[in-house]
């Protein structure tokens, strides 16, 4: 178990991420029809949130976001500024669709998701795979970023 | 016609916290259903599905991930995906048939040829 550094409220700010959420949320609800197919409760304002994992090894960063259904042409993976977003379209479902649709629970239509990497990435080597419906990012950390262990000689 | 693939709520109430209800789609064509669920990181071999009693119950177990290092962010669940339907009397139980890709299951349920609408020439 690891222990965490006290650290006075005025230092930290624990509702950032939530800002963050809120700021995708709103944007997401621009992207939206407005007149679309009946949804899921609640969908219009938090659209599709895909659950995501993050992992971290000395060497990498590894993201595991839950899209199901997708076509890997349909996912854009992006990286600024050690934000890392994923987003993309679906439209390809055959049931749940238009008149003939009698339940229709997934979603259809884009979602955005974006986090902040804990550390720097090389971008140029960033990988994703994509199975079973779930997409997997490995970011392997900038050189500098990496844990580093240093010799220190006790004379 | 006017009854569809109803979902069972009654069987799985007890399991409710060992699994995850997976999202679902249905939509209905002269010639039968088509149900989609959504199963993420389950493969074929995770997926069951059978019937009983005119109930109809798709279990998804994930095929466990191999990912190294320490976990500092999740929002993803592990339990397995499990939900239940009744099936509607004018289904042909013999032909039902299901595939899973990229994490969506998705059932093909004709409907009976004595039910299925017919147009009658007159000559």
């Amino acid at each position: 178990m690891s222990l965490i550094r006290y650290q006075s409220p005025e230092m930290t700010w624990p509702a950032f991420d939530r800002w963050v959420n809120l700021r995708d949320e709103l944007n997401n609800l621009f992207d939206l029809p407005m007149m679309g197919t009946p949804a899921r409760q609640g969908q219009l304002f938090s659209g599709w949130t895909p659950a995501l994992d993050l992992y971290q090894t000395a060497d990498n960063i590894v993201a595991v976001v839950e899209v199901p259904g997708m076509r890997k042409e349909d996912i854009n993976v992006s990286l600024h500024d050690g934000m890392l977003t994923i987003g993309g379209e679906r439209n390809s479902s055959s049931a749940g669709e238009g008149e003939n649709a009698t339940r229709t629970e997934r979603f259809q239509g884009k979602f955005r998701r974006s986090i902040s990497l804990p550390a720097r990435v090389d971008s140029g080597k960033v990988n994703a795979t994509y199975k079973d419906g779930i997409l997997t990012v490995t970011l392997p950390k900038a050189e500098d970023a990496k844990p580093k262990k240093v010799e220190v000689s006790i004379e | 016609m006017e009854t569809l693939t109803r979902e069972n709520n009654g069987s799985s109430t007890g399991e409710n916290g060992r699994f995850i209800t997976p999202a679902a789609s249905i939509s209905e064509t002269a010639d039968g259903y088509t149900l989609e669920l959504e199963m993420p990181g389950v493969n074929k071999e995770g997926l069951d599905i059978s019937i009983e009693n005119n109930e109809l119950s798709i279990t998804g177990r994930r095929s466990p991930a191999k990912i190294e290092g320490t976990l500092i962010h999740r929002e993803s669940r592990a339990h397995s995906y499990r939900r239940t339907f009744e099936i509607d009397p004018s289904i042909d139980m013999g032909k039902i048939s299901a595939r899973i890709a990229q994490g969506v299951v998705t059932l093909t349920l004709p409907k009976a040829e004595e039910v299925k609408p017919r147009k009658i020439t007159i000559s």
